[in-house]
């Protein structure tokens, strides 16, 4: 019965940590292309997933609005490289980072005031109730959804994995992960790839923001759940997609393991500040996460 | 301005070093003060003492607490609000458990248990940066809130963990009017500005604005690294700390620990960078400016439906309002990194020659 206890535990939390890999995914996308550490994507998640909530109760049909949505994500990408980076180009870093902060609030006014701030419930077809066969026969709860927005998970980082290695503008996005210069160089039109991974990262913002609008409903706390990649980003490293996934099941499975068996000891809800705790302790042993690249100075 | 130096000679490195070394720079605000602390408490009503000024300055030094650390050390930190926290609760605590402790000494050791904590959460600046630190400074809002929240001693065990400030006495003298707290607020403010401008202008300041502008560099000169860092961090969340007593002590009276929430924290650093980063003038005018410009929107909203006949819901607003903050940081990193105070600098420089420019 415990150890029953302890695998349902740890496979919600798993699948849970697959919910904010889904989410640290974009942020990775943006990192490797252009080093900008894009705050933003919190915001991203939330405005797509309210754009194809309301469109659907709107009455349209589920591809017409997923269609619609992703639309406008590459358009926001295409803004977002236009008018917030261009000029922003060459500056340091924190600057860059300070900006996304600005694009963040920029976004969710725009999202509640086109769309209104009332939570929306999501569905896609797949309920969020326990599998029967697996508590019938192991007594153990795993949701449907859950393996649901694992297999998503897993088809999209299968689909980046084949765009980024197969397609033309993948290597082109993956020379200027390397080094911008060198890609300028053998004629990579920069800003086109930037405004490209805008939109990609906006679609996987659109991903992620169905998987959580089905799980907690499309609300404003979307954003701080957005949050939570930041820790899941420290661990897994700042470049590396393999990275932002483990991170996202390291941090997932920690979080929920301590909230059940640490909790109560010092009063519950640890899971608020317990992954940037853990990211902290990480920060200070291996700074450059566990797939990240090794060149963060030491001062 | 419409002055100019001519004339003033300096005689002594003294002079030379003062503050204001203008002779009608040094009169403006000596008038400045003057208005301040006489005319306004005397003319400014219940409103614009309590509700606008009091908060201006409080957000102000929390302002100048984070743009010492990020504006002057070069630290991000997305955790002032929970130092905020800190000082204010601890106050709280320092006034209930010690009897008769002065205020303003429990003002203080409120800033030095922030500034504690400060030190815990900035040790990770030792080895990482920019938003690296961003994140560890993340774990510092999420987890001293959650202290608070749960560990009822801190809220002497209120059922709802919201904590009321206690009456604030001076050698008997009680501050009870908002004329007078806002005059204790000025007092405090002012006095810790004074303390920062100089402290910046000290071999402190310089070894911060060192590591800023290059830690490699800093170290290689014989700027010890790990004091300076940790320095800033613990005299950011110093000011901090006792912004928060303040916030909790002379403004709201009332305080929950979700009040210091991080979009608090946000908002502080939109000051700072709307008001000037790295300058203790753009602190202030970074404050003032997010305190009003939500009232100036609401009069705006009130005008444009009185002319058009539409009516503006209050949503539109308070949407707008975030994404025109939004939309300004973005705008002020792109067109004017240091902000208001550098605006403020260039309309001095012009008006120094004006009307002659050349």
């Amino acid at each position: 019965m415990e150890f029953v206890f302890f695998v349902e535990v740890l496979a919600g939390g798993l699948l849970a940590g697959v919910m904010y890999a889904l989410v640290a995914l974009g942020f990775v996308l943006i990192y490797k292309a252009s080093g900008v550490f894009n705050f933003a994507q919190g915001a991203m998640v939330f405005f797509a997933a309210l754009t194809f909530v309301s469109l659907t109760e709107a009455g349209w049909n589920f591809w017409l609005a997923l269609v619609v949505t992703l639309a406008a994500m590459v358009l926001l990408g295409i803004a977002t490289e236009r008018v917030v980076l261009r000029p922003l180009v060459n500056q340091a870093p924190i600057t860059l980072f300070m900006a996304t902060i600005g694009l963040t609030f920029v976004l969710e006014g725009l999202s509640q005031m086109i769309w209104g701030s009332q939570p929306h419930g999501l569905e896609l077809g797949v309920p969020d109730v326990p599998m029967e066969w697996l508590s019938q026969r192991w007594n153990v709860n795993i949701s449907q959804f859950d393996l649901f927005a694992a297999l998503v998970a897993g088809v999209l980082v299968a689909v980046l994995a084949l765009f980024f290695q197969k397609t033309r503008i993948g290597r082109a996005l993956r020379a200027v992960a390397d080094d911008h210069q060198a890609a300028l160089a053998v004629g990579i039109p920069l800003q086109h790839i930037w405004a490209i991974v805008w939109a990609v990262a906006g679609f996987v913002a659109l991903v992620a923001g169905l998987m959580w609008g089905v799980r907690n409903g499309v609300q404003y706390a979307l954003t701080f759940v957005a949050l939570k990649a930041l820790p899941v980003l420290i661990l897994g490293g700042f470049e590396s997609i393999l990275g932002a996934i483990v991170g996202g099941l390291i941090i997932g499975a920690t979080e929920k393991l301590a909230e059940v068996y640490l909790g109560p000891f010092v009063g519950g809800g640890i899971e608020s500040w317990f992954a940037y705790v853990v990211a902290l302790v990480f920060l200070l042993f291996r700074p450059e996460g566990l797939f990240g690249e090794k060149i963060i100075d030491r001062v | 301005m419409l002055y100019r130096e001519a004339g003033q000679f300096k005689s002594t490195y003294a002079q030379d070093q003062q503050i204001f070394p203008i002779l009608q720079d040094r009169v403006a605000i000596a008038i400045l003060l003057a208005v301040a602390f006489l005319l306004v408490p005397a003319f400014g009503n219940q409103y614009w003492l309590g509700a606008i000024l009091t908060p201006f300055l409080i957000f102000s030094l929390a302002a100048l607490g984070l743009n010492i650390l990020t504006g002057y050390a070069g630290q991000l930190s997305l955790g002032t609000a929970a130092f905020m926290a800190v000082g204010a609760f601890m106050t709280y605590n320092f006034v209930l458990r010690i009897p008769g402790i002065p205020i303003l000494a429990a003002f203080v050791l409120a800033g030095l248990c922030a500034a504690a904590v400060g030190i815990v959460f900035g040790l990770p600046s030792v080895r990482i940066k920019g938003f690296y630190l961003a994140v560890a400074t993340l774990a510092a809002q999420f987890f001293v809130l959650w202290v608070l929240q749960r560990v009822g001693w801190f809220s002497n065990y209120s059922t709802s963990g919201v904590i009321t400030a206690q009456e604030i006495a001076i050698l008997g003298y009680r501050f009870d009017t908002p004329a007078k707290k806002y005059l204790l607020t000025l007092a405090v403010v002012a006095a810790m500005a004074l303390l920062a401008k100089n402290l910046m202008r000290s071999e402190t300041g310089r070894a911060f604005m060192a590591v800023r502008d290059m830690d490699v560099a800093a170290s290689v000169v014989g700027i010890p690294m790990m004091k300076t860092k940790l320095l800033a961090f613990a005299i950011s969340s110093f000011y901090a700390g006792v912004a928060g007593a303040l916030h909790a002590f002379t403004y709201l009276g009332t305080v929950e620990p979700e009040a210091y929430s991080l979009d608090l924290s946000f908002r502080i650093l939109f000051m700072v960078i709307i008001g000037g980063v790295g300058s203790i003038l753009g602190s202030f005018l970074g404050a003032g400016f997010i305190i009003l410009f939500p009232i100036f929107l609401n009069l705006a909203s009130g005008w444009v439906s009185g002319l058009f006949g539409v009516e503006i819901s209050f949503a539109v607003v308070s949407n707008l309002e975030v994404i025109i903050f939004g939309g300004l940081i973005i705008f002020f990193l792109i067109a004017e990194p240091h902000g208001l105070a550098r605006l403020w600098q260039i309309a001095k420089e012009k008006l120094r020659l004006w009307p002659f420019p050349h």
